[in-house]
């Protein structure tokens, strides 16, 4: 039990990689979205290029560009920091993609409608696209939160002490390797479990009253 | 001088010339029924005019000012004209009070108190006062209708475009709409495009029967009904009347 405080930094910096990759993700992802669906040809391809380069490559490969890579082009990261910035790239590609199809979704004659009443593009996005985009998105989004939540356990390989790695460490020292790895899959168990409730809460909270639940939109697959 | 002026207006998408040169005009508060078959460019022309697809060739004057120009304010002018479109196009994540108020706050400025005020005003004006805390889906298809002219009546347009606004709805509906329609007969100008014959009959000053792209005649009503000087045009009535009764 003297390797219960190790495991709840570890714990602390998984779930900052979680958080922070997860809102950075988000605000990449509506630029991405918007780019790709509203953008001109240019703007839209870029977004498009963007998208899949990220989703066409492992994310383990794209933290080693990052984190080996970079500082021969001048750029060097600390590991915590590499892993937040490869993270959230990946996440935003991700959410990108499911925005996408939500905005997709909406019935184009509500941005026409926005448009009858004097609004500007950037106002119907604003204020008509964007809030019910966002809702549609937001079962997608619980499992974009579950799937970094697992998926922050690839960083120790660049060497950044969150919850996983601080484990094998500890593991390693004590030959507990089961009791060690009992607790800490019994930690993301409950982590997901709590994450996805409190999310389903807020997303009946957000429904629109008298539209029955969406259509889902294909997600990336939260092993 | 007319209110709003149509000026040889040409319109194609890709090769398929859609709008061969199309001219009228109306007076303030007046209201027209553009009739035709399917496919002959009444949307298209209704699109024209407040520019969601600008016309390739021809002017369009509102209240002597030409809106076709390309350096005038299409966002200060579509806030003039009024939208009502058939698949009603409300926004679904709002209330009908605040379909109708929004653009009073994002677009003219309102606080939010005054704008839901006057929304308050125009839900009264078209029946709906009970319904302001519903949400589109909760509300019947003539209700909706009657939100999206609430919605267009909010930013005081002069003229108000409607596209066939009874065409999704069931007949037991229409007749609600049609009322609260012809109530603003004479207080906004209307261009209505519509099958609702009895409606063309009793509330139009004008009716304007396109045919191909064109203008094929136009009169009031009494005339177009009773005395076509077009074959074609006597042609339409006769079969449309059969088709959707005579009043
Ligand atoms: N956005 C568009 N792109 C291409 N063709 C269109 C578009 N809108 C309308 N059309 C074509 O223009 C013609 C006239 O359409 P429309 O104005 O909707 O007729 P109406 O309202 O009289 O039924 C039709 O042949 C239609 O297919
Ligand atoms: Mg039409």
């Amino acid at each position: 039990m003297e390797s219960l405080p190790s495991l709840l930094d570890g714990l602390y910096i998984t779930l900052i990689l979680t958080f922070i990759s997860l809102i950075a993700g988000l605000f990449l992802g509506i630029g991405l979205a918007l780019g790709r669906v509203y953008g001109g040809k240019i703007v839209s391809a870029i977004c498009i290029g963007y998208i899949e380069i990220i989703r066409g490559t492992p994310l383990l490969v794209q933290l080693f560009i990052i984190y080996f890579a970079f500082p021969s082009i001048g750029i060097t990261l600390e590991a915590i920091d590499a892993a937040l910035l490869g993270l959230s790239l990946n996440s935003g590609a991700y959410q990108a993609e499911y925005l996408r199809g939500s905005i997709q979704s909406i019935p184009s004659g509500q941005m026409v409608a926005a448009r009858t009443i004097g609004m500007t593009k950037l106002q119907s996005i604003k204020n008509i696209v964007l809030p019910q985009a966002l809702r549609i998105s937001i079962p997608a989004w619980s499992n974009e939160l579950i799937y970094l939540l697992k998926y922050t356990s690839i960083v120790y390989i660049i060497q950044v002490k969150e919850l996983t790695a601080e484990g094998k460490f500890i593991a390693a020292e004590t030959f507990k390797f089961l009791e060690i790895f009992a607790i800490i899959a019994i930690i993301y168990l409950v982590l997901t479990i709590v994450f996805s409730t409190i999310i389903e809460k807020f997303e009946k909270k957000l429904r629109i009253p008298g539209l029955g639940e969406k259509a889902k939109i294909g997600l990336r697959n939260a092993l | 001088m007319h209110m709003l002026e149509v000026k040889d207006i040409h319109k194609s998408y890709g090769d398929l010339e859609v709008l061969k040169g199309i001219s009228f005009s109306m007076n303030k508060g007046e209201t027209a029924v553009i009739i035709g078959t399917s496919g002959t460019g009444k949307s298209t022309l209704l699109r024209c005019i407040n520019q969601l697809h600008p016309p390739d060739k021809g002017e369009i004057w509102l209240d002597g000012v030409n809106i076709t120009d390309p350096k005038i304010d299409i966002n200060k002018i579509r806030q003039k004209i009024g939208f009502v479109f058939q698949e009603f196009n409300l926004f679904n994540h709002l209330t009908a009070l605040r379909n109708v108020s929004i653009g009073l706050e994002k677009v003219k400025g309102f606080t939010k108190e005054k704008a839901e005020k006057k929304a308050i005003e125009e839900l009264k004006r078209v029946g709906l006062k009970d319904q302001a805390k519903q949400y589109p889906a909760q509300l019947s298809g003539g209700q909706k209708q009657r939100v999206g002219i609430a919605r267009a009546l909010a930013m005081d347009p002069t003229i108000i475009l409607f596209d066939e606004p009874t065409s999704a709805l069931d007949p037991e509906l229409i007749g609600d709409v049609l009322d609260v329609m012809k109530s603003l007969a004479h207080k906004v100008a209307m261009l209505v495009v519509t099958h609702e014959m009895g409606f063309a009959r009793n509330v139009a000053d004008e009716i304007i029967f396109m045919e191909g792209g064109v203008i094929v005649e136009s009169g009031p009503p009494k005339q177009m009904f009773q005395n076509p000087k077009k074959a074609r045009t006597k042609e339409f009535l006769g079969r449309i009347s059969t088709l959707y009764g005579k009043d």
